[in-house]
């Protein structure tokens, strides 16, 4: 039997993107697991805690210093306007300088279709999502990493980092 | 053509928005579809309710009636999906309507200066004068699209 030759739509269609479907409050959100470096409870974080002055930016509570690297630990309830979340888990981001505190992770899911956010959404969400996916006639936002923290928020931040520290106040100091 | 034969007897949808009634040339409605699961996600753009899911492909639902009766329409029992021109590609939205929708032919007088940039023009139909609606100017869209997803490829394959 002779086969089909595979076009490349059909090869691009076939490819998949492995998700962490998580919440915060009632809401599911989506980020690509590549996206995403380490999971960390809320609390097993390592590195140099220190709180951010809260009239910096609001969504950005705690700092860590890991080494080298300054990384910004954005409370996701702020980011995304849901409240009452519980914070529980951090998803330390690869290649930003950003971590994202969420509530808890419901499951891993491949999908293999990633669909535009509609043009209707016109603000600051455009930033905030890659797209939507469809999971059992549910859809997910998938959330864009790189749409946390803007140039202008990491200048800012930077900033206050820099300031004297009398400005910060440590949290705490692990291994 | 003149321009004035391309204006004449064009078709036009007829809805009722609370105790208004309104019109949307027809050729800028895709389909009149039965009310469907509404998703929500956060986002900071008021006019949209959220998504619904229609044959695979995902669309906004935009309740037109805050804007033009005031309030949130209460007796929605159809969609209307209507395109809307966006900067990248025409996309259809989903309007919630009452189901009180008619398709006439009529004359469209363009409106003038002074009038909101949603009043396409006006139509006569039974002695009443009904506004035709520009869903481009009534339905918000993106100033900036920083979007991942490129406009034109409404659903992509993942890389």
């Amino acid at each position: 039997m002779k086969l089909k030759p595979q076009t490349t739509a059909t090869r691009r269609a076939r490819r998949s993107e492995q998700m962490i479907l998580f919440r915060i409050a009632h809401q599911l959100f989506a980020i690509s697991a590549n996206a995403v470096q380490e999971v960390r409870s809320a609390d097993g974080m390592t590195g140099r805690i220190a709180e951010v002055p809260r009239a910096e930016l609001r969504k950005v509570r705690h700092v860590v210093q890991r080494g080298e690297r300054t990384v910004y630990v954005i409370d996701g309830g702020i980011q995304f306007g849901i409240p009452a979340a519980q914070s529980a888990l951090v998803f330390v981001l690869r290649d930003l300088r950003a971590a994202l505190l969420v509530d808890a992770i419901d499951r891993m899911a491949s999908f293999t279709a990633l669909h535009a956010l509609p043009e209707a959404f016109c603000h600051e969400e455009r930033g905030w999502y890659r797209g939507l996916v469809i999971l059992d006639s549910n859809v997910i936002p998938v959330v864009d990493p790189r749409g946390l923290l803007s140039r202008g928020d990491l200048d800012l931040l930077d900033a206050n980092e820099h300031a004297p520290a009398a400005n910060r106040r440590e949290v705490r100091a692990s291994a | 053509m003149t321009e004035r034969s391309e204006l004449d007897a064009q078709s036009y949808v007829l809805l009722r928005l609370e105790d208004r009634q309104f019109a949307l040339p027809a050729k800028r409605i895709a389909e009149l579809v039965p009310l469907s699961r509404v998703f929500r996600f956060p986002h900071c753009s008021p006019e949209v309710e959220g998504v619904l899911i229609r044959r695979g492909r995902i669309l906004a639902v935009c309740d037109i009636s805050p804007r033009l009766a005031a309030r949130p329409l209460k007796n929605r029992r159809l969609y209307l999906l209507a395109v809307r021109d966006f900067a990248a590609r025409p996309e259809s939205v989903a309007v919630p309507v009452t189901g009180e929708c008619e398709l006439i032919s009529a004359e469209m007088t363009p409106a003038t200066g002074g009038q909101p940039p949603h009043v396409r023009g006006w139509i006569s139909h039974d002695g009443n004068v009904i506004e035709v609606l520009d869903l481009d100017n009534l339905i918000p869209g993106p100033t900036a699209a920083p979007n991942a997803v490129q406009a034109g490829v409404p659903q992509e394959a993942l890389p």
